[in-house]
């Protein structure tokens, strides 16, 4: 007997089935979106803790109110002003023991920025948007300083056009070819000279 | 000469589509590899505000997500002001401790414990009121690490 040869299978329908996966996976799923703006909250202390006194012009003041206004050193500000302000104060290095800072040593302002703190204060009627944009310009702050920073000492340790958060992009990334303990110890480095000191005020 | 003529030559040949199956799959898989899976439904409004100095977050430490805003459409009956979303319900400001502590046991060891993430997604509305006693329960439940998802764009059009 001939050996008859396989009927042919019908795909015609396939598209039909495969348009029906596309949709439900198109319903089910999102496309991961998981950034943001990281912070560490403060622990809660113990009631009896002493309290350290800091000179008054060692803190900046940011105050945003109900009305989402920005008071800045107790002056009205613009939010597009608050990244230049800032870092005029963190860059200032009024007691003359930063040799690394560029600001102008103006004496009523911040000592060092290891000791310059950011206090911010919001209230309860504060918009989340108007909160996460001053930290943003704030967090901006830290980032330049440490940018222009890396830019200066990277070259030497071998790290040429590197700005400070490409370096720590570069630490995180397993494939980065350069040597990472070296980038550590300048990444150590550059956050110890430019303390992130953001407090906020309960 | 009308012997050569077929009556088919007027109409239009059909389209092939025997590639369609082909196109359509590899969507398919693009869509698969590049989406997850929704984790929570939102019963609220969720447009998260923009920043610019975002840091990504890290899939190898465990997240947990702690939603708010106003109720969404449909949900009117909870009010307008900003409420608080813990897995797929509403939930107190009271219940975050106990949400820190499942959230917890669910991982796989406890050496990851001091590692977990609180991913905050707030609605740009929202005021800082629910976002203060959102931050003050998550520090009484010692869970200090935080992250305010903001989409990325520039911080002064907020």
């Amino acid at each position: 007997m001939a050996k008859r040869s396989a009927p042919e299978v019908n795909a015609g329908s396939m598209a039909d089935i495969a348009f029906l996966l596309l949709i439900f996976f198109l319903v089910t799923t999102t496309i991961p979106k998981d950034s943001g703006i990281s912070r560490k909250l403060p622990p809660i202390e113990p009631p009896n803790e002493e309290d350290v006194v800091i000179k008054q012009k060692n803190i900046f003041t940011v105050l945003l109110n109900g009305k989402d206004q920005l008071l800045v050193e107790d002056e009205l500000m613009e939010l597009k002003d608050l990244r230049k302000a800032a870092i005029e104060f963190l860059d200032n290095g009024g007691d003359g023991s930063c040799d690394y800072c560029n600001g102008g040593k103006n004496p009523k302002s911040s000592d060092n920025p290891d000791k310059a703190i950011i206090s911010l204060k919001n209230e309860r009627e504060t918009s989340y948007a108007a909160y996460i944009s001053v930290q943003n310009e704030l967090v901006a702050a830290y980032n330049d300083l440490r940018n222009k920073r890396a830019l200066l000492i990277g070259p030497q340790k071998g790290f040429r056009d590197m700005d400070f958060v490409m370096m720590e992009k570069n630490y995180k990334d397993p494939k980065f070819p350069g040597d990472t303990d070296k980038l550590k110890e300048i990444i150590d480095q550059i956050r110890a000279e430019y303390p992130e000191k953001l407090s906020e005020v309960q | 000469m009308s012997k050569f003529k077929s009556k088919k030559d007027n109409a239009l040949p059909a389209v092939n589509t025997a590639s369609l199956p082909d196109i359509v799959f590899m969507l398919l898989f693009f869509f698969m590899v590049v989406t997850v899976m929704r984790e929570d439904t939102l019963l609220i409004e969720n447009r998260l505000p923009l920043a610019d100095q975002v840091e990504k977050l890290e899939k190898k430490y465990p997240i947990s997500y702690i939603y708010a805003g106003k109720p969404a459409r449909g949900y009117e009956k909870f009010g307008t002001e900003a409420r608080l979303q813990l897995n797929d319900k509403f939930a107190d400001i009271s219940e975050i401790q106990a949400f820190i502590s499942s959230e917890r046991q669910n991982l796989l060891t406890e050496d990851l414990i001091p590692y977990m993430t609180v991913s905050l997604k707030v609605d740009k509305e929202a005021n800082m009121g629910i976002v203060g006693d959102i931050k003050q329960e998550l520090r009484e439940a010692n869970a200090l690490k935080i992250n305010y998802s903001v989409g990325t764009g520039s911080a002064l059009d907020n």
